[in-house]
């Protein structure tokens, strides 16, 4: 049973940057951690502290220079580079800059990983609708991003990272550019998330936030995991 | 399957629409390319008349059999009619030993010359003319064989400005092929180039589209699409421009055609070879498309 193993298994990670002339930078140092299905996590540290580096690598938008990564059963190592899209499929990505396509409509951003994964034209108006619905859009399919506030273009993003109901969800400073408001609406919104069974894997530097949540803690400090609350 | 080619569908609606929105520079990249091919079209066709000038013109290729002083009239005619049903022989004209000497008592200026013999020296001539086309290896095949026909003493051809034309010709077929890869090559890097610019452009929706699990086949189709409908459109317009070109000038020809007294006139390019271009210029768009995007795409740190 998929229940039975972990949703995120990171054995000895590490990451290492070259920096040229033989010098090398460490973003990652040997962390070790697993996340169950169901959880949210988050990661927190200074800025430098590995945070983005550890889900870069979840997302394998970059490879670990050592350890091992398994995500959902997968190991990230072996995955052959025709599967990569397939494994994406499985995740939801929340950018801090929410990357939404400024030319397309909330709609079209919203569905443009259903599309991109060959769905029926038939189920695609649901789900971006449901989607919506969840993150309090509806009504502004139409809309093109830029006429939307910073939180609302935020929950687009959500709205974008779950309308195809990934496994697992990855948030990478949601609330970076957000005022204290609109950080809580957005976590309140994880939180919903999570009860709903999603796991989430949330990197910020907001701690009032993350201690508001409580909720498992993983805390980075150059590279290395110095705390992990569950442990 | 529906749903597949509605997909499909919608991207080259899409792509259209992607030309559309840059009305300029998509005009001035479909010109460009239009010319490109427009040449070694042109130039084919041109080669394609020329050639078709030739081999009006098969008098050169000619074949004389001077038969023996001692076949008579009845024997020649006979021969000349034998010949007329064999396959690659067009006409035969039978000249007698008098009308030769008759034709050659009125241009050669040696009348009174002739009287002083006793004689005719001349042989009878059958003149076989070979069906329009025929090559000058097939002339030379069929010149021995008539050579080994009874009666025949000599059979002559005049190859020389046959082989010279269709050796011209022949370079010229060549060096209209070298042009035509040249110029392949430069449709592809036009195409390569503008696709390349648009990949560019769209260099955020690709990341997005990467990371929401868009495949690569899935990223490329637009693009490709896009570098179809150029290299198509283009294929269209240099279609256009041969024709135009050539109904610029068929009345110089057919006038110079006329003033030889050959109803010689223009012929354009086969609505198969135009067809046939069009689709070479779709070919080309779309590889270089591919070549364009498969190279950003393998450049990618996170593909």
């Amino acid at each position: 049973m998929a229940t039975d193993s972990p949703m995120i298994e990171f054995t000895h990670v590490s990451m290492r940057y070259p920096l040229g002339a033989g010098s090398y930078y460490d973003a990652l140092r040997a962390v070790s951690f697993t996340v169950q299905p169901g959880e949210m996590v988050f990661v927190t540290g200074h800025s430098g502290a590995g945070k983005s580096t550890l889900l870069r690598l979840l997302t394998l938008m970059e490879r670990p220079s050592r350890g091992s990564i398994v995500v959902n059963r997968k190991n990230l190592e072996r995955l052959p580079r025709r599967r990569l899209p397939y494994y994406r499929r499985e995740l939801g990505i929340v950018f801090q800059d929410n990357k939404l396509l400024p030319d397309r409509t909330v709609y079209d951003n919203v569905a443009l990983p259903l599309i991109a994964a060959g769905m029926d034209d038939r189920e695609i108006p649901k789900r971006v609708r449901a989607s919506l619905d969840l993150v309090g859009l509806l009504g502004k399919e139409r809309q093109f991003p830029v006429v939307l506030s910073g939180g609302e273009q935020q929950r687009v993003g959500i709205a974008r990272a779950v309308v195809h109901r990934p496994s697992l969800l990855i948030a990478d400073e949601p609330t970076g550019n957000l005022d204290v408001e609109l950080s809580t609406a957005i976590f309140d919104l994880f939180a919903s998330l999570h009860r709903h069974g999603t796991t989430l894997l949330i990197a910020t530097h907001d701690l009032r936030q993350v201690s508001r949540m409580e909720q498992r803690t993983l805390t980075l400090q150059r590279g290395e995991l110095v705390r992990d609350t569950h442990a | 399957m529906k749903a597949w080619l509605l997909r499909h569908a919608q991207v080259l609606v899409g792509s259209f629409g992607q030309l559309a929105r840059t009305p300029i520079a998509t005009a001035l990249t479909l010109t460009v390319i239009g010319i490109t091919l427009a040449l070694p079209a042109g130039l084919v066709v041109a080669i394609n008349n020329l050639d078709r000038l030739s081999t009006g013109f098969d008098r050169g290729g000619q074949i004389s059999l001077f038969l023996k002083q001692d076949t008579n009239d009845a024997a020649a005619q006979k021969l000349a009619q034998q010949l007329r049903t064999r396959s690659g022989v067009a006409a035969v004209e039978y000249i007698s030993r008098e009308a030769a000497l008759a034709e050659f008592r009125k241009h050669s200026g040696f009348g009174s010359a002739l009287d002083a013999l006793s004689g005719n020296p001349l042989p009878a001539v059958l003149v076989v003319r070979p069906e329009a086309g025929t090559s000058p290896a097939a002339l030379e095949t069929l010149r021995t064989a008539l050579a080994r026909q009874p009666g025949v003493e000599l059979a002559e051809l005049d190859l020389a400005w046959v082989k010279r034309l269709h050796a011209l010709l022949e370079l010229a077929e060549r060096a209209v092929w070298l042009l035509a890869v040249l110029l392949a090559a430069a449709v592809l890097l036009i195409v390569g180039n503008t696709i390349r610019l648009a990949v560019l452009n769209r260099q955020t929706e690709i990341e997005v589209i990467q990371l929401v699990g868009g495949t690569p086949a899935f990223i490329r189709r637009p693009f490709l699409y896009a570098g179809w409908l150029q290299g198509l459109l283009g294929g269209l317009i240099a279609w256009l421009l041969v024709e135009l070109g050539l109904l610029w000038l068929t009345g110089p020809v057919s006038d110079l055609a006329g003033l030889y007294g050959s109803p010689f006139g223009l012929e354009g390019l086969p609505f198969a070879s135009g067809l046939a271009l069009v689709a070479s210029g779709g070919i080309l768009g779309w590889l270089g498309s591919r070549l364009a995007v498969g190279w950003h795409l393998r450049r990618q740190s996170f593909r």
